[in-house]
């Protein structure tokens, strides 16, 4: 689709890149704010990043969201992958019903998620805290892993693992020299989405954790209540963390590309 | 291949505890008795009466839905239009437009809803700059419009994200065909373009409606504790009251109304497509 730019649509994109980024901005702005005001920078200062790093609360919520964050994505990952790959070769019925369930987290709003879990642990007694919330991190990270390497598993070409197969590999090498290396975009891609879904969360966080355990997002409801620059700093690392990570990742491929470019010229 | 098909075994399990179970607590909880055991389960309907013969909590889950509506209904109007503009872009700067419109939606939400707090608050920035025009000071927190603007803000990028696919999936053959046979701009955007991308729009609405409907946190960031929706309902019932049989009923009645709603976009879409097959 091409057509003629009129400026009256340029105003308007520009007008909804900057309702989507004046919160973000405003945000990082403010954290270096010298007073407590909302609507006056009072000059440069880093107060709120020192109260943010002397307030042990706050500095466990980083740990935790981080501790977490790793954890869920390398378990949901390997988990994913393996059921993913089960999947593909299952029988129609059972892939269809596993598909199904697989989606139901995706689906349902993530409130329902979070009573159905809370009550789950409570009924199974297993005390609210750190295992629980890693648990019901990874619960809803393998149904994103898992859907980001269907599609690569089902464009696979099946005589390839035959032919491994037949020319002696055993079922483990060829799953780790043949079917691994062609979906490895699917497993990074779901890995990116786990550690963000992770990193992200609060609903679901917030209604399963309990013993002091808090991530960023539950610090920040709480401290909510009323305004607390330090939030803004809190809130500042959080997207320096997240933009770096994106950054990283969508930089990485391009740059090993080049190289392998120049290597071969 | 049997081998291989093991693999899919231990996440059957897996889900069936973690993705079923908790699904299939939510109903019991629902329809027993409070303090039953596992082996004195007393069936009951008191929990869904106890939501319709109580007004207020009608009239909140009235306002969750209007809320979640107005929110659907502004994203498509300004959605619709970023969508089509990036459509019609050169091929590379689609895709930073797309990975601009993508990057917030990576960053936390909460963290995104509370800075509007500093910016709609009294004496925050939008009035102290409404201020320099000699109006205000407003009171935006607490009201309902706070609440549509942060729930816009959060989702509208599912929205662009959805009706853009369709947009760009589009083969311009169409639109040729349609400048060929004779029809101006605006009748080959409302008789070839938008029906094409009606799809997009659906799959948008889905993604805008259901967090919008079940949404806490933006509720009670952005409308303080005055603006009560049902997420918060849900949300007092497990966390304050305790009262786990009337939070799960009022989660299913939501549930029940998210996948009624569902079924009646997907079958308006069917509808769409098959009068466009006719026609």
């Amino acid at each position: 689709m091409k057509k003629k730019k009129h400026i009256l649509s340029k105003i308007f994109a520009g007008l909804m890149i900057a309702f989507f980024y004046l919160p973000i901005l405003y945000t990082i702005v403010f954290s270096f704010n010298d007073s407590r005001s909302l609507s006056v920078f009072d000059g440069f200062s880093l107060r709120w990043y020192e109260k943010m790093f002397h307030n042990s609360d706050m500095m466990e919520s980083v740990f935790y969201t981080i501790a977490i964050a790793l954890l869920a994505t390398f378990i949901s990952t390997i988990a994913g992958t393996i059921a993913a790959i089960g999947i593909s070769k299952s029988g129609r019925i059972l892939k269809g019903v596993v598909e199904q369930v697989n989606n139901l987290p995706i689906m349902n709003p993530e409130i329902v998620t979070a009573i159905g879990l809370l009550m789950l642990f409570s009924s199974l007694a297993v005390s609210k805290g750190f295992t629980t919330l890693l648990l019901a991190h990874i619960m809803f990270c393998i149904p994103y892993v898992i859907l980001s390497i269907l599609p690569k598993l089902r464009s696979l070409d099946p005589n390839i693992l035959d032919a491994a197969l037949d020319l002696g590999c055993t079922p483990v090498q060829a799953l780790v020299k043949v079917i691994v290396p062609q979906i490895t975009s699917g497993i990074f891609a779901g890995a990116l989405i786990a550690f963000t879904m992770s990193f992200d969360d609060f609903v679901i966080s917030y209604f399963v954790t309990g013993n002091g355990v808090n991530n960023i997002s539950i610090m920040i409801y709480t401290m909510s209540k009323r305004i607390n620059p330090t939030i803004n700093a809190l809130s500042s690392l959080i997207i320096a963390i997240i933009t770096a990570v994106l950054l990283i990742l969508n930089i990485t491929p391009i740059i090993l590309e080049k190289r392998k470019e120049k290597k071969q010229k | 291949m049997k081998s291989f098909r093991r693999m899919a075994y231990p996440y059957l399990i897996w889900s069936a505890v973690f993705i079923v179970l908790p699904m299939l607590l939510i109903i019991v909880y629902a329809f027993t008795k409070e303090g039953n055991s596992v082996i004195n389960i007393q069936f009951t309907l008191d929990n869904f009466a106890k939501f319709f013969s109580d007004k207020v909590f009608f009239y909140v889950l009235r306002r969750s839905i209007y809320i979640a509506i107005v929110t659907t209904v502004v994203c498509i109007l300004l959605g619709y239009p970023l969508a089509y503009i990036i459509a019609c872009m050169k091929p590379k700067s689609q895709v930073v437009m797309v990975f601009i419109v993508t990057i917030p939606t990576w960053i936390n939400m909460l963290v995104r809803t509370y800075a509007w707090r500093g910016i709609l608050d009294k004496n925050g920035m939008l009035n102290s700059i409404l201020g320099l025009f000699g109006i205000g000071p407003i009171q935006f927190l607490e009201t309902a419009f706070a609440v549509v603007l942060g729930m816009v803000y959060n989702f509208i990028p599912f929205m662009i994200l959805q009706i853009y696919n369709s947009l760009s999936k589009m083969d311009d053959s169409y639109l040729e065909a349609a400048a060929d046979l004779g029809a101006d701009k605006v009748q080959t955007f409302m008789k070839v373009v938008l029906p094409l991308s009606i799809p997009g729009v659906i799959s948008g609405i889905t993604l805008v409606f259901l967090p919008a409907v079940s949404s806490f946190f933006i509720p009670k960031l952005l409308g303080g504790g005055k603006y009560v929706l049902i997420g918060n309902v849900i949300e007092s019932q497990f966390l304050t009251s305790g009262d786990w049989g009337f939070g799960s009923a009022i989660s299913l009645i939501m549930a029940i109304i998210i996948i009624i709603s569902m079924h009646i976009t997907k079958k308006l879409d069917k509808d769409n497509s098959a009068e466009g097959g006719n026609g």
